[in-house]
C-alpha cells in the first residue's frame, strides 16, 4: 500500500473554481509528495475547503487538472476513493447509530476484507472499544474525534484528508490525536494532507506547508524554511504576515517557494 | 490500476468489490444503516404501522356505513377500503425514499458519504431497497386489520394485487427520488416539498372515484400518471369483476418512464450540488 516517496500522492494543475460572481481559487498548481504530511493554510476564505472539497472529488472545478494517486480524479475518483479517506469536525456521522453500527457501515461502503477485525484493531488502537455500544450522539467532542478518526482509518488510507483533525479538542486530546496520526504515517507511509488554523500543530507535524491567500497559493516551504524567510519565530506570526498581505510574499498570485 | 495485488491482493485490507462499478455490498450496507436507524427507534416502526392503520379503521367504518345506505357500496363493498390501502402503498413508497434520504441531510453525514466509494446511483437504489421494507412493515398490518375488522381482504384482488402494489411502489419512488433530488440541490428548504409532493396528485388519480369523474381538461394529466390506471383497474375488478391488463400495462410503460426520470432528475442534481460544492455543508 506504500506510495513510492518520490511520487506525487497529489498533483494540482491550473485549479480554478468560480461559484457565478466569486473567485474561489484560481490557477492553483502543486503537487504534494507521496509519505508526506503537508498542511494547506491560509484565513478564512483563502480556498482551503474549496481545495479539499475538489480533491475528495465532492466539488467539481470551473477548471484545472486533479490527480490523485496516479489517477485522474475528475474522470476516475472512484478509482482512487476507496484508497483515501477523509475527517472533518463539520461533517458529522449518525447520531443516532451506535459506534459500532458507523463504523461497520462505513467498512462496508469501503469494501474491508475481514470488518469485525478492523473495527477490534480500530477499538483498541484509538481507544474507543468501551464506546462501540453507544449512541455517537451521547459521547463527548474528544469521544467523538477519535471515532470521526477511527472512520478516516477504517481502510487504511493511502492518502489521508483532514480539515482541522483537533478543533475543540483539549490539549492533551490534541497531542494525542497528533501523536496517532503521526504513528499512523509513519507506519504505512500515507500522504497526510491537513486544513489546520492550530499553527504549532502544524510545526510539529507537518514536513511541509501551502499558504494560501484569496483563492491564490502565495508560498510553499517547510515550517522551518518558512520561518526563516520572514524572520519570525513561530508559523503563527509567517501565517499573520502572509494573511495580512505583508512580508516577502504579499502579492496574491505571487508563488514563491522557501527552501527545503 | 484494478490489477494491482498491492491495492486488492490477499494482504490488502480492501476487496475487489471496493473497486466495482456496481457493489451489492455498498448498497448493502446503506441498506443495514437505515436499518439501523429503524430498529434502533421502536416509536418509528410504530409510526410506520399507525397511519395505514388508522386509515383502514376509519375508512372501514364509513364504509360501513355507506353500504347501509348507498346501492354501489353494497355491490362493491370493498373499493373504498382497497383505494385506502393502495393509496397508502404510493405514498408509503414515496415517503420511505424521501425520509430516508432526508435522514442523510439532518445527520448531515452526505460528505461523509460521498467521499466514500459509495457511487451515487447506488444510493438511490438503497433508498428504493428500504422504502419497500418500510412499505411492507406500514401496509401489511392494516390489511390484516382489514379483514379482521371488516372482513375485507385485499388478497381477494389476487394476482393483480402484485401488479397494482409493484406499479404504486415504482410511482412512489420516482417521485421520492425526484424530491431527494430537490432537497439536495436546495436544501432543507425543500424540505416540505418531500412531505406534500404525492398529495398533489392525489385529486387527479382518482383513488375513490373514477377519472371521468374530473373536469375533461384536466383528464389527460390524469391518464399520464401510472396510479391513475392502477386505481381504475382496482375498481374494474371490484365492481366490475373484470381484470384489465390494458390498464396494468400502461399503468408499467408509465412507470418506466416515471423511475428512469426519478434516477435522471437525481443525477442531475447531484451533479448541480457537485459543482455548487453543496454536498459537503448541507444541513440545517
Amino acid at each position: 500500500m506504500h506510495e513510492s516517496a518520490t511520487r506525487a500522492a497529489i498533483s494540482v494543475e491550473n485549479l480554478t473554481k468560480r461559484y457565478e460572481k466569486v473567485l474561489a481559487i484560481q490557477s492553483l498548481t502543486f503537487d504534494v509528495a507521496a509519505g508526506t504530511t503537508t498542511a494547506l493554510l491560509g484565513g478564512n476564505g483563502a480556498g482551503k475547503t474549496t481545495t479539499i472539497a475538489i480533491l475528495l472529488g465532492v466539488l467539481l472545478p470551473t477548471e484545472g487538472r486533479v490527480s490523485i494517486l496516479g489517477e485522474d480524479m475528475l474522470r476516475h475518483r472512484h478509482r482512487v476513493l476507496p484508497r483515501m479517506n477523509f475527517s472533518s469536525p463539520y461533517v458529522d456521522l449518525p447520531r443516532r447509530l451506535t459506534v459500532a453500527e458507523n463504523l461497520r457501515v462505513y467498512a462496508h461502503l469501503y469494501g474491508l476484507r475481514d470488518v469485525n477485525r478492523r473495527l477490534r484493531e480500530l477499538g483498541e488502537a484509538l481507544d474507543i472499544a468501551s464506546l462501540m455500544k453507544r449512541p455517537l450522539g451521547n459521547l463527548s467532542s474528544g469521544q467523538k474525534t477519535r471515532v470521526a478518526l477511527a472512520k478516516s482509518l477504517l481502510n487504511e488510507p493511502d492518502l489521508l484528508l483532514l480539515d482541522e483533525p483537533t478543533a475543540s479538542l483539549d490539549p492533551d486530546t490534541g497531542e494525542w490525536v497528533r501523536d496517532y496520526l503521526r504513528d499512523y504515517q509513519k507506519k504505512t507511509g500515507a500522504t497526510i494532507l491537513l486544513a489546520s488554523h492550530n499553527m504549532s500543530e502544524v510545526e510539529r507535524m507537518c514536513d511541509d506547508v501551502i499558504m494560501l491567500r484569496a483563492g491564490t497559493l502565495v508560498d510553499r516551504g517547510t515550517p522551518d524554511a518558512l520561518i526563516k524567510k520572514y524572520g519570525r519565530k513561530t508559523l503563527e506570526e509567517v501565517f499573520l504576515d502572509i494573511a495580512r498581505g505583508r512580508g516577502r510574499a504579499d502579492e496574491p498570485g505571487a508563488v514563491t517557494t522557501a527552501a527545503q | 490500476m484494478t490489477g494491482d495485488p498491492r491495492i486488492h491482493g490477499k494482504d490488502s485490507i480492501l476487496t475487489r468489490a471496493s473497486f466495482a462499478p456496481v457493489s451489492l455490498r455498498r448498497i448493502g450496507a446503506m441498506v443495514l444503516r437505515y436499518g439501523y436507524l429503524l430498529r434502533g427507534s421502536w416509536p418509528r416502526i410504530i409510526e410506520l404501522a399507525y397511519w395505514p392503520t388508522m386509515q383502514v379503521i376509519m375508512w372501514g367504518f364509513l364504509t360501513q356505513f355507506l353500504a347501509q345506505n348507498s346501492s354501489y357500496f353494497v355491490q362493491a363493498f370493498g373499493v373504498l377500503l382497497s383505494a385506502v390501502l393502495l393509496w397508502d402503498v404510493l405514498f408509503r413508497g414515496q415517503l420511505g425514499v424521501s425520509i430516508s434520504f432526508l435522514e442523510e441531510m439532518w445527520s448531515r453525514n452526505l460528505g461523509h458519504l460521498f467521499v466514500s466509494p459509495l457511487r451515487p446511483y447506488e444510493l438511490p437504489i438503497a433508498l428504493i431497497t428500504i422504502s419497500f421494507i418500510r412499505t411492507i412493515i406500514g401496509v401489511v398490518p392494516a390489511t390484516f386489520l382489514a379483514i379482521a375488522f371488516f372482513d375485507f381482504s385485499i388478497y381477494s384482488l389476487g394476482f393483480a394485487l402484485i401488479g397494482f402494489f409493484t406499479n404504486l411502489i415504482i410511482m412512489g419512488w420516482a417521485i421520492g427520488l425526484i424530491m431527494a433530488g430537490v432537497v439536495l440541490r436546495f436544501g432543507l428548504g425543500a424540505e416540505s416539498l418531500a412531505w406534500v409532493a404525492i398529495f398533489a396528485l392525489a385529486p387527479i388519480s382518482g383513488i375513490y372515484y373514477p377519472l371521468d369523474v374530473l373536469p375533461a381538461w384536466i383528464q389527460p394529466v390524469a391518464q399520464a400518471l401510472p396510479a391513475s390506471h392502477v386505481f381504475e383497474g382496482m375498481r374494474s375488478i371490484l365492481v366490475d369483476n373484470t381484470y384489465r391488463s390494458d390498464l396494468m400495462l400502461k399503468a408499467a410503460l408509465l412507470n418506466v418512464v416515471y423511475i428512469a426520470v426519478g434516477f435522471a432528475a437525481f443525477s442531475a442534481f447531484f451533479r448541480a450540488a457537485r459543482i455548487r460544492g453543496l454536498l459537503l455543508n448541507l444541513g440545517e
